[in-house]
């Protein structure tokens, strides 16, 4: 029974793979014709500069919903790609849970799971983000980002249903890996708006020539700053509550809540680093492109921490199941 | 706010002299370092130092954490590791380099803390500040004119508008102008203040309960005792101001260990869960009583935790010597090498006659025979449980006093009398067997324990017990909830002033409304609104 239930579960996540894979295409097409179409329309590029003044002077902006603006231009490939994304999403989610109720227990307690559960933590957290504003323009990397988790994860991490190892069966399993995800997943959307800062800057100050194309049809950088500061330091918030979970299950399993193990060393890391970025945007001179270079860093170390640090390095958190 | 450069109060900067320092003195110098040491930009760097510092902690295995992994080192790079160990490379985290980038960073946060707590809580008595006269220089700015109002009631309803939203609020008159200005979200920085002391919180608990804190190692055969004696534990260690009468008075007796073992699921074949240890406890002026211990659930004995390691084989031997005499009779602990229990154990006969007897083996709960011949475990319950023994004699190298492991044996001063190259194959032995050792030298007994044992097994099983203390994990977790509380209240909370003022214009008034971010404040512009929203449908107006 088990097994059929896996294999359904693999199923809707490869159907789920074929369908971002056509969003993320759409996705790029949309990236290109933007970058088309900012260079002649005229129309687009008084938009853009319309959003720049309408984010307020004194160089605070504001982030409340942007009003959808009838005259706003409409993207009709984002439109397909966004709502191919909620169908990838639905499916993959799907698959998670099957995957749940085929063990019996949550679906992260290995690599192959952590890769499931926590790009689909991604996908959805990406879907509820556009209630708060428009970030479809992410979609892109999103889906590219989703795509190559649940790639590496079905061929390289795959292992057949197993029990769950004694040392895993706490509820802290639950709470502790689930809100690390959550947490991954908001890092992830604040380093590729700080990404976009970064360019956006760079395009606005106009030291890279004209810069690329698509980023006229983007917020401005202060924007795009606000934006990533507020998804990262909600991040940083599940990030220290991990963290915390993680000391408090240490502390029932292995008797000691820290001994710095390397994951923990790791957790330390990301979490000192995502401290220096928000103590950053508070500091003279670190505001603006140093701070998004350490949201960027930081990001970079939550991927090492997943992958280099649970395939290569010794530690008691090998669970990897590999 | 420190006004521009360029503003027309500025002196100008004086040429041709270059900058003239005065002289500082000590005083003066040490107030400089002091002020470098609390600014934001040095606690950043800071912050960053100790992420990168933390790295090589990662890189390089730590005696804290990994011992193993520092003697394999020592043995895989014997040219790198001492000059590693001179850097402090294997304690890193009790290196000097680290603890001095978190301890400057501790006094830089005391240095942050301790002034700005001071100036919250003279904030905290402090009324609003006064009107600014322009407020549509503010970054949120809303006005309107109504007619026929007056400007005291249309105040007075602004004051309890902006007092119910949890605003402090003071008047303000001026010649043909009314106003409120309100202040909200002291808890900003309260929240902030919160998070940073507890963090120092935290420090300290760890540094002194830490010192309180001990830990100790045991391996228990099932039926056999545990003492909480410091002489009882095979490992123990102990924190700096460790007094050995504070170990409660207890001992325990391991009756049975389980472990469940998994059968159907052929991906998962010979995967084991539900360790189990079932002990009795006797504490000191107290019943004994049942209890049992588990993975993920340790058990309270008088304020110490004692959790569940491990778990193996411990085969039942009996060796008489020459004479007939039991010189040995015990169980002995298999470290297990596998997930099926393969495990390598070592017996020790010193007072074997008339040469001291060594033994080195396997134990293969579920033996099976490999191409090469070899044995090797298939499954780690006892389907077909086999010892394999080489025998040596001479001397143990214990006599002397020299502290050895109990699992390894030291084979300098000894001969191979059976296995190896001995020319005579190793004892293979299933229980209940003997072994008559070479040159009437003895014999060797596998002890079958199926009577004996809890669940009629034949070889008894073995659970490692850690047992710890440690009085600053509840200190700690107290300041870590102060942690995130004062986090996401000063992180979320916002902190904004807001002005409504009323202009008396000719036949009504002029609202405006205006607020000014302190801290990050993406919500602003809305609340601005919202505000002047309400405050017109309590005047019953319609803004245009």
């Amino acid at each position: 029974m088990s097994d059929v239930l896996d294999s359904y579960s693999l199923v809707a996540i490869y159907s789920a793979m074929a369908v971002y894979l056509i969003a993320f295409v759409l996705f790029a097409i949309d990236i290109a014709k933007r970058s088309a179409n900012a260079s002649t329309a005229a129309g687009q590029l008084a938009m853009s500069e319309g959003q720049l003044a309408a984010s307020g002077s004194g160089g605070v902006a504001t982030l409340e919903r942007q009003a959808t603006d009838a005259a706003a231009p409409r993207y009709r490939f984002e439109r397909v790609g966004f709502a191919l994304t909620v169908l990838a999403t639905a499916l993959h989610v799907g698959g998670v849970v099957l995957r749940g109720v085929a063990q019996g227990f949550v679906p992260w307690a290995n690599m192959f799971e952590f890769s499931l559960t926590s790009s689909a933590i991604i996908a959805v957290v990406f879907l509820l983000l556009q209630f708060w504003q428009d970030l479809k323009f992410l979609g892109v990397y999103m889906t590219g980002f989703v795509l190559i988790a649940l790639g590496v994860g079905t061929v390289n991490f795959y292992v057949p249903v197993k029990p769950l190892p004694d040392a895993l069966d706490s509820y802290w399993l639950i709470i502790h890996v689930f809100v690390a995800a959550l947490g991954t997943a908001l890092f992830a959307v604040g380093a590729a708006l700080s990404l976009l800062q970064l360019l956006q800057a760079r395009r606005e100050s106009g030291a890279g020539g004209r810069g690329l194309a698509f980023l006229r049809t983007l917020p401005n950088s202060v924007r795009l700053e606000n934006s990533a500061y507020l998804v990262t330091v909600v991040g940083f918030v599940f990030w220290t509550f991990t963290l915390v979970a993680g000391a408090i299950w240490a502390e029932r399993a292995w008797g000691r809540y820290w001994g710095w193990d390397t994951k923990e060393v790791w957790t330390f890391i990301i979490w000192t680093v995502y401290a220096g970025y928000i103590h950053a945007r508070a500091t003279r001179g670190w505001r603006g492109a140093r701070s998004a270079w350490l949201a960027l860093i930081g990001f970079a170390s939550v991927l090492f921490n997943y992958t280099v640090v649970n395939l290569f390095f010794k530690g008691l958190h090998s669970y990897s199941g590999l | 706010m420190s006004r521009p450069s360029d503003h027309h109060e500025t002196p100008p900067p004086p040429k041709g002299e270059g900058i003239t320092q005065p002289s500082l003195g000590i005083v003066g110098y040490l107030r400089f370092f002091w002020r470098q040491l609390t600014s934001m930009r040095t606690a950043l760097v800071l912050l960053l130092l100790l992420a990168l510092a933390a790295i090589p902690g990662s890189l390089v295995p730590q005696r804290s954490s990994d011992p193993n992994g520092v003697t394999t080192y020592y043995q895989d790079h014997p040219d790198l590791a001492p000059v590693l160990d001179d850097l402090q490379l294997f304690d890193v985290f009790g290196s000097v380099w680290f603890s001095a980038i978190y301890l400057l960073l501790f006094v830089s946060l005391i240095g942050c803390v301790v002034p700005r707590t001071l100036h919250h809580l003279k904030a905290l008595r402090t009324p609003p500040p006064k009107t600014p006269a322009r407020l549509s220089r503010l970054e949120a700015y809303r006005s309107s004119s109504v007619e026929g109002a007056d400007a005291a009631s249309a105040m007075e309803s602004a004051r309890t508008l902006l007092r119910k939203a949890g605003y402090r609020v003071r008047m303000f008159e001026r010649a043909g102008e009314l106003s409120v200005s309100a202040e909200r979200g002291y808890l900003r920085e309260t929240g902030n203040l919160v998070f940073h002391t507890a963090l120092i919180g935290v420090l300290v608990s760890v540094g002194i309960g830490g010192g309180f804190a001990y830990n100790g190692q045991k391996v228990v055969v099932e039926g056999g005792p545990f003492v909480n004696v410091l002489n009882d534990y095979d490992t123990f260690s102990p924190g700096r101001f460790f007094d050995e009468g504070a170990l409660p008075p207890y001992r325990l007796i391991v009756d049975d260990f389980d472990a469940t073992y998994e059968t159907e699921n052929v991906n998962a074949f010979g995967f084991a869960s539900g360790f189990r240890a079932d002990v009795t406890v006797h504490e000191e002026g107290r019943e004994a009583y049942e209890a049992q211990v588990r993975v993920n659930d340790p058990l309270n004995i008088m304020g110490l935790d004692t959790y569940l390691t491990g778990n193996g084989y411990a085969p039942h031997l009996t060796v008489t010597d020459a004479d007939g005499n039991i010189a040995f009779t015990g169980a002995v602990p298999f470290l297990p090498q596998d997930a099926n229990l393969t495990s390598l154990g070592i017996v020790k006969v010193p007072d074997a006659l008339p040469e001291q007897i060594g033994m080195r083996g396997f134990f293969y709960p579920t033996a099976a025979e490999l191409e090469s011949g070899a044995l090797t475990s298939t499954f780690p319950d006892l389907l077909n449980p086999v010892l394999t023994l080489n025998v040596y004699t001479g001397d143990l190298g214990i006599d002397d006093g020299t502290p050895r492991s109990v699992y390894s044996l030291n084979i300098e001063e000894m001969t191979e009398i059976v296995g190896g190259d001995s020319g005579v194959d190793a004892i293979r032995l299933q229980p209940g067997e003997s072994y008559d050792l070479p040159g009437g030298r003895g014999t060797v007994t596998f002890d079958s324990m199926a009577e004996v044992s809890p669940d009629g097994e034949s070889v008894l099983r073995f659970a490692s017990l850690d047992v710890h203390y440690d009085p600053s994990a509840g200190w700690v977790l107290l300041f870590v909830v102060l942690v995130i509380a004062g986090l996401i209240t000063g992180l979320f909370v916002p902190r904004r002033r807001v002005w409504v003022k009323a202009v008396e214009e000719s036949g009504g008034i002029r609202l405006e409304y205006a607020g000014l971010a302190r801290g990050d404040d993406p919500g602003l512009d809305r609340a601005v609104g919202d505000l002047a929203e309400r405050h017109a449908q309590s005047l019953r107006v319609r803004l245009d």
